[in-house]
């Protein structure tokens, strides 16, 4: 096994005029490839802060960041943007899809960051086909079930063939059955990849390789 | 898919901000093409004035012209040369001379090609009793015209063709002749060619023949006793001076006397005309200047301000739509889209926008240039509707106008921080 994700000593802080808030403070973090990451936590402990500023989004105050053993805050925006297109998959509870985007070209969206290639498009189908929307291909988000925009969500996510899927409560807002479907899916990627998924939902924790919890910033 | 598409579709899905900022780059477009057709018209309706100005102009000074050319013909014209030992007091007494020269003396001077005359006349002319009215009558014997400058030259008297008279008005009416009765004269029969209409003097009782019959019927064979000459050149007021040694050295047995004050007055009057008429013609021009400037005055504030408030318009627009596609623009950031390219479709829009607008500007603005009149009696004026040099410098300077009007919108866009962007939605 290798590791795909590596965090040292991650402190992150917001300024506030009241004062500055530690949201993530001396959080050390090895995700090895194949493995399922669970971390649990309260809402407002740090998960999404940690889980962001592992993909290379958000710049850490302290410490180091290593994806495939390359800290993405080393490079500059526009690589940095091109290390996340090319390596980290994203899921949010909230879906973020295009919302003027049929189902398709949502999927296909993060091929706008790494140029038309050949084979996107059926790879697109391919995952579509898999996550079960073949026939809501021309569909609109709006259109969608909210287990379905979650699929897409995640076949966006797998479009690039990331080695890292980062997700965030992506059952937050999906009934029992739905949410199954997405955890099943994290666990599969899995098997080659490496998820870091947070959330506050015990199921996800059946799934999980390990679950770490997440408490005031800090990791227990 | 590509970046036009994605940026084609959000057009379609948030079609209200589309169209305001279409319909407000239209209203600029269409407020300076508008502006552009008016004056356009203003000019070729100030062309079209001047022009009709111009040809009034030409053709009330050829009809002066005319006038002149009558005045100086009933007038006995400038110049009248006589024979030098004829007595002017004489002449002036009966109107006519009682002294010959020879007729060979009009070919002459026509053939020296004076500069300063340009018509010759040569004429015999007495008083005669008409034998069968019993009526005394002025005889004119005419040969009609010796050329002198061109052949070219519009004639001011026709011959008088042999056989036929033309008679003067009182004449006429008391002797009850009419044009195409045939009458007897001195024993001799012809035939009345034309009447005369009144003209007051002399001519009234002149019986016009042609000038080898009067020589014919006065015993003077080969004589005249005066030639009518016209000087046209009456640029200056002592033509005479400058005539008179001309004449004398191509005609020395000859004298020479002007008639010309008349005339010279009417040639002044004739210039006075034109000047004025050029006057009017520059008011006119002047008139219409002062308008198109208090045009362009009131389009050199307009536009540029209907243009400004459309630029921030599109501005604002362009705002709105970046912070609702907060969510949006941040996910596509977390997918891997470079800040050049969160531009490019933040700029792309603004550039169809403009490119759009100014279609559709353009279109409203030449249509409202089109059925523009400057006033409600005036008749419309075509112009092209397709200017497709203007057209193609519109469409690239709306969309460049609302490109830079969306700039600060696009760097927000693409500064915008992804990670606090996911986080708030």
């Amino acid at each position: 096994m290798s590791t795909l994700l590596k965090i040292e000593n991650l402190c992150k802080s917001y300024p506030r005029p009241e004062g500055s808030i530690q949201a993530v403070h001396e959080v050390s973090l090895t995700v090895e490839r194949g493995e399922f990451v669970a971390v649990q936590g309260p809402s407002g402990c740090g998960k999404t802060t940690l889980l962001l500023a592992a993909g290379a989004l958000l710049q850490p105050s302290r410490g180091r960041v290593l994806v495939n053993d390359v800290d993405p805050y080393s490079l500059s925006p526009g690589q940095r943007a091109r290390f996340r297109a090319v390596n980290v998959g994203f899921v949010f509870q909230q879906f973020h899809l295009v919302p003027y985007l049929d189902v398709l070209d949502n999927i296909l969206a993060p091929a706008l960051a790494l140029g038309a290639k050949d084979g996107r498009r059926t790879r697109a189908l391919e995952l579509a086909a898999q996550f079960g929307l073949s026939d809501r291909l021309r569909h609109v988000p709006s259109g969608l079930s909210t287990g379905e925009r979650q699929r897409v969500a995640l076949a966006r996510a797998l479009l690039n063939q990331p080695s890292l899927l980062l997700a965030d409560e992506p059952t937050g807002n999906l009934d029992k059955q739905n949410g199954q479907v997405v955890l099943r899916c994290l666990t599969e990627f899995a098997r080659t990849g490496a998820v870091l998924c947070v959330t506050h939902e015990p199921q996800a924790a059946d799934h999980a390789d390990r679950v770490l919890n997440m408490i005031g910033g800090k990791l227990q | 898919m590509n970046l036009i598409h994605l940026v084609l579709r959000e057009i379609c899905h948030r079609k209200l901000n589309f169209s305001l900022g279409a319909v407000s780059v239209s209203l600029a477009v269409a407020c300076l093409v508008a502006e552009l057709a008016i004056l356009q018209k203003h000019d070729a309706r100030t062309e079209q004035i001047v022009s009709a100005k111009e040809a009034a102009t030409r053709e009330q000074m050829a009809k002066l012209e005319d006038d002149y050319r009558k005045v100086m013909l009933k007038m006995g014209f400038n110049v009248l040369i006589l024979p030098k030992d004829q007595n002017l007091g004489d002449l002036y007494a009966d109107d006519f001379g009682s002294k010959f020269m020879p007729e060979e003396y009009a070919a002459r001077l026509a053939k020296s090609r004076v500069a300063t005359i340009n018509h010759v006349l040569p004429s015999l002319q007495q008083k005669v009793k008409w034998p069968e009215f019993e009526r005394t009558v002025l005889l004119m014997g005419v040969r009609g015209e010796v050329y002198i400058q061109s052949a070219q030259q519009k004639p001011l008297l026709d011959a008088v063709t042999p056989g036929t008279m033309i008679l003067g008005h009182e004449l006429a009416r008391t002797l009850n002749l009419k044009a195409g009765e045939k009458t007897k004269f001195m024993g001799r029969e012809f035939a009345v060619a034309k009447v005369n209409s009144e003209r007051g003097n002399k001519d009234d009782i002149t019986v016009w023949i042609s000038l080898s019959e009067a020589q014919e019927l006065l015993g003077k064979p080969g004589l005249i006793n005066g030639i009518l000459a016209l000087d046209c050149t009456c640029d200056t007021l002592n033509r005479l001076g400058r005539i008179r040694p001309e004449i004398a050295s191509i005609l020395p047995d000859t004298q020479v006397i002007e008639y010309a004050s008349q005339a010279l007055t009417r040639a002044e009057a004739r210039q006075r005309a034109a000047i004025e008429a050029q006057a009017s013609i520059r008011r006119e021009k002047e008139g219409r200047d002062k308008l198109r400037a208090e045009r362009e005055a009131l389009a050199a504030v307009l536009v540029p301000v209907v243009i400004l408030g459309s630029s921030v318009w599109i501005g604002l627009l362009a705002l709105a739509n970046v912070r609702e596609r907060r969510g949006e623009i941040g996910i596509l950031r977390a997918i891997g889209l470079r800040t050049p390219q969160l531009l490019f479709i933040v700029l792309a829009k603004a550039g169809i926008i403009g490119f759009c607008g100014a279609g559709a500007g353009y279109v409203a603005g030449r249509t409202i240039g089109a059925l523009w009149h400057e006033t409600p009696d005036s008749s419309p004026l075509g112009i092209p509707f397709m200017d497709l040099r203007l057209f193609a410098l519109i469409l690239a300077a709306a969309s460049l106008v609302a490109l830079l009007a969306s700039w600060l919108p696009a760097v927000h866009a693409a500064q915008q921080d992804p990670a606090v962007a996911l986080r708030e939605e």
